[in-house]
């Protein structure tokens, strides 16, 4: 019995040294593209805040990661998170959207914002500065607003 | 002082129809800028094609509508489902040339709105965000395919915070898909699209 329970410990941990060497791919750059939402809109400093401490980590191509990240199988699951993200709303890319399906994010920003379902609370635990003040919710809720076509 | 009385009459009720007259005016004006504008009681009529192209589009988007008036989330996530498959089933290059851009825009988008309502039947108030998005993108679709029914826009002033929302409806009979039981009455038919 002893000796299964060895053996099995021992598999386990091997499989967890060996998935190690199996990164996902991540793809980040540091680079803003003209395509990117700050670069389409007249965006106050505030909001652009905003959209980089509490947004931009899963919604755009400029993630940065955390440490854990670089633990196999976590790096995985954050990165299958955010591949999923941003097919919903990639901010880099919101200017090749139409100008009906950038409208529709707009409308889909300003609802998940204002009923707290953005950022998520799993985020928000782990990333302290992704925590909205009522203030920086009310700012960047007004600003979304402002940019809305119907 | 008969006359003097009389004529007063007059000037009031020809400034009181005038001011009417420039009320109307301005509802006008108001729609032509926007057509959500919750004041509008006029409606406006849009001749449309009488074509077959989008009916499996309609059918479902009604069966999602009809879901949503009866609050129940389950049948509209499977609604939005059908309508989903339907938005890819859709042949946009038996459309004229110089509408495929904004058609493929809009069944880009309406795709997104029917596969969010599928995944999302425990949740009829985030549906119901989609859905009135759904709405304008399907109302656009339809002013260019043309349907083989007529359609009404409908639109309820007290939705979203009191920003106001549309839906359509084959019927002029309002069953609110917004609010369901608790505000089934709620709304008002702003344009009706004709098939010629």
């Amino acid at each position: 019995m002893i000796k299964i329970l060895k053996i099995s410990g021992l598999v386990i941990v091997l499989g967890l040294m060996i998935i190690q060497f199996f990164p996902p791919e991540k793809d980040s750059t540091e680079e803003v593209p003209a395509t990117d939402f700050v670069n389409n809109f007249d965006v106050p400093e505030k909001v652009q805040h905003v959209l980089r401490d509490a947004c931009y980590d899963c919604h755009s191509n400029n993630t940065r990661y955390p440490w854990y990240s670089k633990v196999q199988p976590v790096g995985w699951y954050l990165q299958n998170h955010i591949n999923k993200a941003k097919e919903d709303l990639n901010f880099s890319e919101f200017g090749n959207y139409s100008d009906r399906r950038q409208n529709s994010k707009i409308n889909g920003i300003i609802n998940q914002v204002r009923d707290d379902e953005m950022p998520l609370p799993a985020y928000t635990l782990m990333h302290r500065d992704a925590r909205l003040s009522e203030e920086d919710k009310k700012a960047f809720i007004d600003y979304m607003d402002s940019i809305k076509g119907y | 002082m008969k006359t003097r009385i009389i004529t007063i009459c007059l000037a009031l009720i020809s400034w009181g129809a005038f001011a009417q007259h420039d009320h109307s005016n301005m509802n006008h004006n108001n729609m032509m800028n926007s057509n959500m504008s919750d004041q509008n009681k006029e409606m406006s009529v849009v001749n449309i094609d009488n074509t077959k192209a989008a009916s499996s589009i309609i059918d479902n988007y009604l069966a999602l509508k009809t879901a949503l008036v009866k609050d129940n989330g389950d049948k509209a996530a499977s609604s939005g489902g059908a309508l989903y498959d339907a938005f890819d089933d859709f042949n946009i290059s038996n459309q004229p040339a110089e509408h495929q851009k904004e058609l493929k825009n809009i069944i880009v988008d309406a795709s997104e709105h029917a596969e969010h309502i599928s995944e999302n039947g425990g949740d009829i108030e985030h549906q119901r965000e989609h859905f009135e998005l759904l709405s304008k993108d399907v109302e656009d679709l339809i002013v260019i395919t043309g349907a083989d029914r007529n359609m009404f826009q409908i639109y309820c002033p007290m939705y979203n915070n009191k920003e106001g929302g549309m839906w359509l409806s084959d019927s002029r009979e309002i069953k609110n898909p917004f609010y369901g039981n608790k505000m089934m009455k709620c709304g008002n038919v702003q344009k009706e699209l004709a098939v010629k």
